[in-house]
Order: C-alpha cells, then structure tokens, then sequence
C-alpha cells in the first residue's frame, strides 16, 4: 500500500544508467534494419567466394546480373509503389501481358512501336490500378490481385494461348547483345536503379512519397496530393514491368503468356528482405537492389555448390522469413 | 481532509460501497490526483466533474482498475483492494465504461453481452439457455433492446446499453462512466438517463464522470468537485447548481492570467468567414481574424471547435460559406488550396495529422512548401534544407542533434515546436492552432506561448483552439465561444473566466453575434 518505489525518489545516478542502456541497444537494433541486408549479403558474397572458385569470375557475376535483370527492375520500381503505403500483385502479370505486347505488336506493326508498346501498355495497367486504389478507394492489395487475373487474362487472350516468335536482329538486340561483356539488359538495370534510387531519394516526388507512406493525414494537410502521388507510383510500376516484359521478350524471341506467375511475389520480397517496410513511409531502391542480389546468390550459390535441386525452394523460403524476422524483431526492439 | 462525508442525505442508501484515501497519481512530474479521498455509497450515482486535466477521467480509471495509483489506498465494502487491472476489478464487481467502447461490432447483441461467459454444453453454446438468460437480465433491468441486432449497426447510446449488460451480466454491482454522453445525441442521452436511473432503482452504484453539467445534476445523488488533482468538496447533488460547479470548478480566486501583450493598433482584416456550414458539425459560423490579433476560440470537446479550424483549411469539405484571406475569397476545396492562400494549421493530434515520424527534424519542417527549396526538375536542395534545419534547432531551441534526427526522437515539447516550424517556414498569414501546447511540459509550453504572441507581434493573425481556457484567456485578444457547432458569444481581452466558462457550458443564454 505504498508508493511505488520507482515513481518517487528521484535518484540521478540509477536514471541516467536507465535512460543510456536502452539507448545503446536501441542504436544497435536500428542498424539492424539499415544495414543488415548490407552485412548479409557481404556474408553471403565472401562465403561463395571462399567456397565456390568458379564463384568469383566476371562471368559468372555478370550472369546473375543478367539472369535477374527483369526481377531487379520491377523490384526497384515497386519500391516506389511500397514506400508510398501500397502493394502491387500485378506486376507480374502485366510483365508476361507487355511481354506478348512487345511481340504482337512488333509481328503486326513493325519492331519499333513494338519496343514502345509495353512501356505504355505497362503504363496504362499502372494507371488503371492506381484509380481503382485512389478514386474507388479499394485495398491495393485486391485491388492489384483483381487486376493481375485481368492482366493474365488479356495476355492469353491476345497471344491465343500460343507462344508468338519475332526474330528481327533489332528486336533482338536488348535481349542478347552486348557492349563488351556487358549486355544491354544488364545496363538497363543497373541504370533504372540509379535513377529510381536518385528520384525516390532526392527529388520533391520522391519526398511526397515518403511522407504518403508513412502519414496519409499529415501528408493530406501538408497539402500533398496524395492520389497523384499514388497513382504515379503505379504507373511507374506499370512501365517498369513493361521494361522487364520487353527485356524478357527480346531475349527469348517470344512472347508467353505464362510467364512471371512468381515475379510479383519475388519482388516484394526482395523489397522486405532489402529492409523497406512494407507498412509504407521507410526504404530505399538501393536495399531492394541488395535484396534482389541477396536471394539471387542464394539460389547462384546453392547451384554452385551442387544443393539438391528438389531442396533450393525450401532453403530460399527459410532464408527469406529468417531476413524479414531478424530486421523486424530489430524493429520491434528498438521500439 | 475536504468533506468526504456524503453520508447522511436521504438518497444514500447504503454505507460507504468504495472508499478512496490519499491517493496520488502522477504523469511526468505532474500530479494528476494529489491527496484524493472519497466516499461512494452503494446504490447511489456519485458524479465526478471538473475541468479538463483536473483528474476526474484518472479517478474514475483507478476505480475500475485501469489505472493505478502511485498512493494511497482503496476499500471495497471495507475490505482493502488492490487491482492489477480492469478484470481484477471486474471479477470484484466494479465494471468500467470507457469512452471508447469494447465490443466486437459483428457479433449480436446477445453474443456480445455474454462474450466469454456463454453458457456451455460439451464445449459449445447452449444457445436455447442463453437465450432465455438474455431474456431474465432485460426483464430485471427494463432494457430494451433487439437481441440479435448487430452491435455494429446500433446507435453509440444502445451500444453503451450493450457494455451495460455485459456489465451486470458479469455481475458488477459497481459500474464507472466515463463521459458517456460525450458523442450522444439528445435523444440518445434521454435514454443513457433512463438506464442509469433503473441502474440506480436496481441497486447498482454508479460513478459518473463527466463535463456535462446539466446531465450530473439531473442524475447524482452526489457530486464530487475535482481541481488541479485535488477534491474541492463533495455534496448531495440537490444543494449545487450549474453554476455554482463552475465556480468550484475554476475557484472563485483563481483568475486568469492577463494577456502577455496587448493588441498592437489592429490591422487589417486577414481572415474572414462568412456563413461555413458543415450538416451536424458547424452552423452558420462566421468570424474575423485581424492581422496581429490572438482570437481564442474557447469550447467544450465536441462543440465543433476542432472541426471549424479543419473547416477553414479545407481539411473537411463545407456545405456553404465563404473564406476570405487578405480580402480575396478562395476555395478551400483541399488542405492545398489553404496553404497557397498563407494558411497554416497545427492541428489538435499531432501524430495523426501532422507529423512524419519517420522523416527527419529538417525534412518535416519543409515539407509543406518543399518546392520552394527544390531545383526546376524537382530536386530538392540537400544543403539548404540542412541548414535551415539548423538554424531552426538554434532559433528555437529545439533539442535534437542534428537537422538529421529522425523525428520520432524529439520530446513531444520538441515536435511541436518542429509542427510550428512547418508552417513559419515560408511566412504564414494566418495560423490555425488547436491544442498547440497539449502534452508538452512546463517549458516549451512557456517558449511555444512566447512563439505565439512573437507570431502575431509580426503579423500573423492566429485563431487558438485550447481546451485548457487559462490558455486561451492568457493569450487571446478577443475571445469567441462555441457550442454545438454555433458561436453563442463573443468577450473582449481578459474576460472573467467564469462568465466564458459558463457560456462554454451553456449555462447563460447565447448572445446575438453581431456579424
């Protein structure tokens, strides 16, 4: 029936000591979910290196490169999408719709407005998600696996369900060819990131992104329009996956409306793993650009060192939750 | 000790059912209750009111549990208690309504009254005898109400009923309120009346708290007056009037402080609002800010107060009505269209509506107006936001290390001064203040008090929004009260706090506003 002990007797010492441990650990936990994604990839990256020789060769580093390239693109894009407090599951769908846009179109209309039209078809998908999140107000979440069905189902209807081919050397050329031992594909990506990175971290738009994240209100009276902001993060998205749709279309000389059932997916997780939060308002593209590498050095790496195949899925799905658990436990610990 | 002796009015019927002693609460160095003692005979509804911060909500908490004192002891029927939280209580008898009630909306009426204490057979509910166990606890208790209606599409007063229920279904004989007429509508109260009285008449206790002083002298037996954390007296109910709980609300010798500066020859009209009109929400309310001048706006929770500021910066849409700024109307349709006409607002929750927890000190501060310090393209001038965010942290003496520093960092005092700073970054006309100085500590409220006369000294006319009316009364040159959605009067600088207060509380007769 007395007073707590606590609440009373002001005792200098004790308090400060109180007030600086949880600090520390507070600090300590924050870098956990900066750079933790940096620390394990370079774990991840010496260790193959140390235990795979052919690990470490141009060749074999270009190639990851290569082989993610589309992956990468739609993971820094949908950053944006993240970041501003939405998700978009029809990323995929609108890469395999551009892809068979791209091949369509440069079949009937000629190779140059087929290297255009999955931009814009990407573009439009973009545009048609984001009125359905801003102006119909519904979850993007629905909102983007409704569109994703749509978007599959256009490209089956389109293609007829058959794989459609074009082998000009010009459509060709972004898929296959390169400058030096650099493809084409490759230096897209690594020139997307940049500017994503540069425009989300850097500019007025990329601000407002932020600030729609992470408080919708606030960022309402600070007189941000918040639904263009939105939609325009979509459509960023939606061109984006048009790129990769094209990328994917040059390379293979096809178009195949199956393709990128998983590539949504993958995106977003590269997203989370890269420490973006998925609540909206905090991340960057360059985490997504790690996270994107770090699940393809699990994968490069499991078949450098021979890992059955049958268990690669289920090694990556652990790595994955392992990732997100030990940054939000980080999170939740520095409060 | 004050008199804590209720005993003896015809209406108490039972000796002391809880009984309080010395109990003491404080909130970041703040005493919240100093010293309380109280008594509160069984069968009896026992009022609690004061001032907003005066301690009623907390006493009333720790009643039922869900706050726990730092001193002092309890008694339940003369045995001492100690809760350790709201279900401790509960199993005991005492229930707690909340402000906010705890129902799960897509269940029924019947389901949510016996949530957890369903009858069972073999691990399911006997629904038959639940049903007929619905059917006695009505009956007892004269309530009336659908039992399988969906809790979430009841009216707020028949939801209350429902909290009720569960409550004397749980077997509380004890039952805390916790402003509960705050979002009801005038028919709605009748009936929360209704049920308290049955409540009463079936022997229940009942602790009222609340700031509607005509509901508490219509309804307690008792009332006990807090100030400041202390109890001012406790009386049968018939002997106070409305206002005679003001005066021992505010204290007759409590005076306000008077104005820190006086109005400079007043400019020119800044602000001008003819006619705002939102259906429920505000009624034809019009007034003028002049430039340099301090309006405070003076109003209970609930009175519109919040939603005129919103009104004005186009954060809700108006049905009617006009914003001049300067002498040129403008359309307020998005918090936008107010910024570029010079308007800033500091609104009442700072964490909802105002803040970016997760940008930086300096990134807050520009972020309504970042263009302004972003290249053509749209590329935001890294070095000039840096050292505006240093010159601010010196202006202002924000204490933060860095303009880096992440926002959620700052001390609540720190944060609002960055909430001003957002809009004295590029210089406002007007500036809309609703609760500028809520939860922050003696200090910074003095430098954000300092910053607000600094403000108008410069120009700015400013409309202050304060539920703490000594605040409003310190600072504003001209005072306008508002209630339900109306302005019902108008006072000069320095106005005798009891005369606001009662207007505030609709005690006197509106005035005509001269328009």
């Amino acid at each position: 029936m007395t007073a707590d002990p606590h609440g009373v007797a002001p005792i200098a010492e004790p308090a400060s000591a109180d007030v600086g441990a949880p600090r520390r650990l507070r600090i300590r936990a924050e870098h956990v979910r900066d750079y933790g994604v940096l620390v394990a990839f370079a774990v991840l990256f010496i260790a193959l290196s140390l235990g795979s020789a052919p690990f470490l060769s141009t060749g074999n580093l270009l190639n990851i490169l290569y082989e993610n390239a589309p992956l990468g693109i739609i993971a820094c894009a949908v950053t944006l999408v993240v970041v501003a407090g939405n998700f978009d599951l029809s990323l995929g769908a609108q890469f395999a719709l551009t892809e068979v846009c791209a091949v369509e179109v440069a079949i009937h209309w000629g190779v140059g407005f087929g290297l255009v039209a999955p931009l814009v078809v990407g573009g439009a998908c973009g545009l048609v998600n984001g009125l359905l999140r801003t102006k119909l107000r519904v979850n993007s979440f629905l909102a983007t696996l409704a569109t994703s069905f749509v978007y599959v189902g256009a490209a089956t209807a389109i293609s007829g369900g058959l794989l459609l081919s074009e082998s000009s050397n010009t459509f060709l050329a972004l898929g296959r060819d390169s400058i030096g031992q650099v493809q084409y594909s490759v230096i897209v990506f690594i020139a997307l990131a940049a500017l994503l990175q540069f425009v989300l971290a850097r500019t007025v738009f990329g601000r407002f992104c932020y600030a729609v994240g992470g408080n919708r209100d606030a960022a309402r009276l600070s007189g941000i329009r918040v639904d263009r902001i939105v939609i325009a993060t979509f459509v960023i998205a939606g061109v984006a996956a048009g790129i990769a749709g094209l990328i994917q279309a040059s390379t293979t000389g096809s178009g195949n409306s199956n393709d990128g059932t998983t590539l949504a997916l993958q995106a977003i997780a590269a997203v989370a793993i890269g420490g973006t939060s998925i609540f909206g308002g905090v991340g960057s593209v360059w985490r997504t650009v790690l996270g994107v590498l770090f699940l393809a050095l699990i994968t490069n790496g499991m078949d450098l060192l021979a890992v059955n195949f049958d268990l690669q899925p289920i090694i990556t799905g652990v790595v994955i939750v392992a990732a997100v658990a030990i940054s939000s436990l980080a999170v939740a610990e520095g409060g | 000790m004050p008199g804590s002796e209720a005993g003896g009015g015809p209406d108490v019927r039972h000796s002391a059912h809880i009984r309080l002693a010395g109990i003491v609460k404080t909130y970041g160095g703040k005493r919240a209750l100093d010293d309380v003692a109280l008594e509160i005979a069984g069968g009896t509804v026992h009022a609690l009111v004061g001032a907003n911060g005066a301690g009623k909500s907390t006493l009333g908490k720790i009643i039922a549990g869900a706050i726990r004192p730092d001193a002092g002891e309890m008694y339940l029927d003369g045995q001492p208690v100690r809760w350790a939280d709201p279900h401790d209580a509960r199993r005991h008898g005492i229930a707690l309504i909340a402000q906010e009630l705890a129902l799960v909306p897509h269940l029924s009426v019947m389901e949510n009254v016996f949530l957890g204490i369903e009858p069972r057979r073999m691990g399911l509910v006997a629904r038959q005898r639940l049903a007929r166990q619905y059917g006695e606890l009505v009956e007892r208790w004269g309530f009336k109400l659908e039992r399988d209606a969906l809790v979430g599409q009841l009216r707020l007063a028949d939801q209350q009923m429902v909290e009720i229920l569960r409550a004397v279904a749980t077997g509380a004989r004890a039952i805390v309120m916790d402003e509960p007429t705050s979002s009801l509508t005038h028919v709605e109260i009748e009936t929360l009346r209704t049920m308290v009285h049955d409540l009463r008449r079936g022997g229940t206790t009942i602790v009222y708290v609340s700031h509607f002083l005509d509901d508490v002298v219509e309804l307690a037996d008792t009332i006990s007056v807090l100030r400041d954390g202390r109890l001012v007296h406790t009386v049968p109910a018939a002997e106070e009037t409305e206002a005679s709980l003001v005066r021992a609300m505010f204290g007759a010798t409590v005076e306000a402080q008077h104005p820190e500066q006086p109005l400079r020859p007043p400019g020119s009209v800044v602000l001008e609002v003819r006619g705002l009109q939102r259906p429920r929400v505000l009624h034809d309310v019009s007034l003028s800010i002049r430039a340099g001048e301090i309006v405070g706006l003076a109003g209970l929770v609930g009175s519109g107060r919040s939603e005129l500021a919103r009104a004005i910066f186009g954060a809700d849409r108006v049905e009617a009505g006009t914003i001049s700024v300067d002498g040129v109307e403008r359309r307020m349709q998005s918090p936008r269209d107010a910024i570029r006409a010079g308007i800033g607002f500091v609104p009442e929750s700072r964490k909802h509506d105002g803040l970016f927890m997760e940008l930086s000190l300096a990134q807050n501060t520009t972020i309504a107006h970042v263009r302004s310090i972003a290249s053509k393209i749209g590329v935001v001038k890294r070095g000039a936001e840096r050292s505006h965010g240093r010159s601010l942290i010196k202006e202002h003496s924000i204490a933060a290390p860095s303009p880096a520093a992440k926002l959620s960092t700052l001390s609540g005092g720190n944060q609002q001064k960055v909430m001003f700073a957002k809009w004295l970054f590029r210089s406002p006309r007007v500036l809309l203040l609703d609760e500028p100085t809520r939860g922050v500590d003696v200090n910074a409220r003095a430098a954000i008090h300092r910053l607000i006369n600094d403000l108008a000294g410069d120009g700015v006319a400013i409309l202050l929004i304060s539920s703490e009316i000594e605040e409003v009364l310190a600072l504003a040159h001209r005072v306008l009260v508002i209630a339900a959605g109306t302005i019902t009067h108008e006072f000069g600088a320095d106005p005798p706090l009891a005369e606001v207060m009662e207007a505030a509380f609709g005690v006197t007769a509106p005035q005509a506003i001269g328009a």
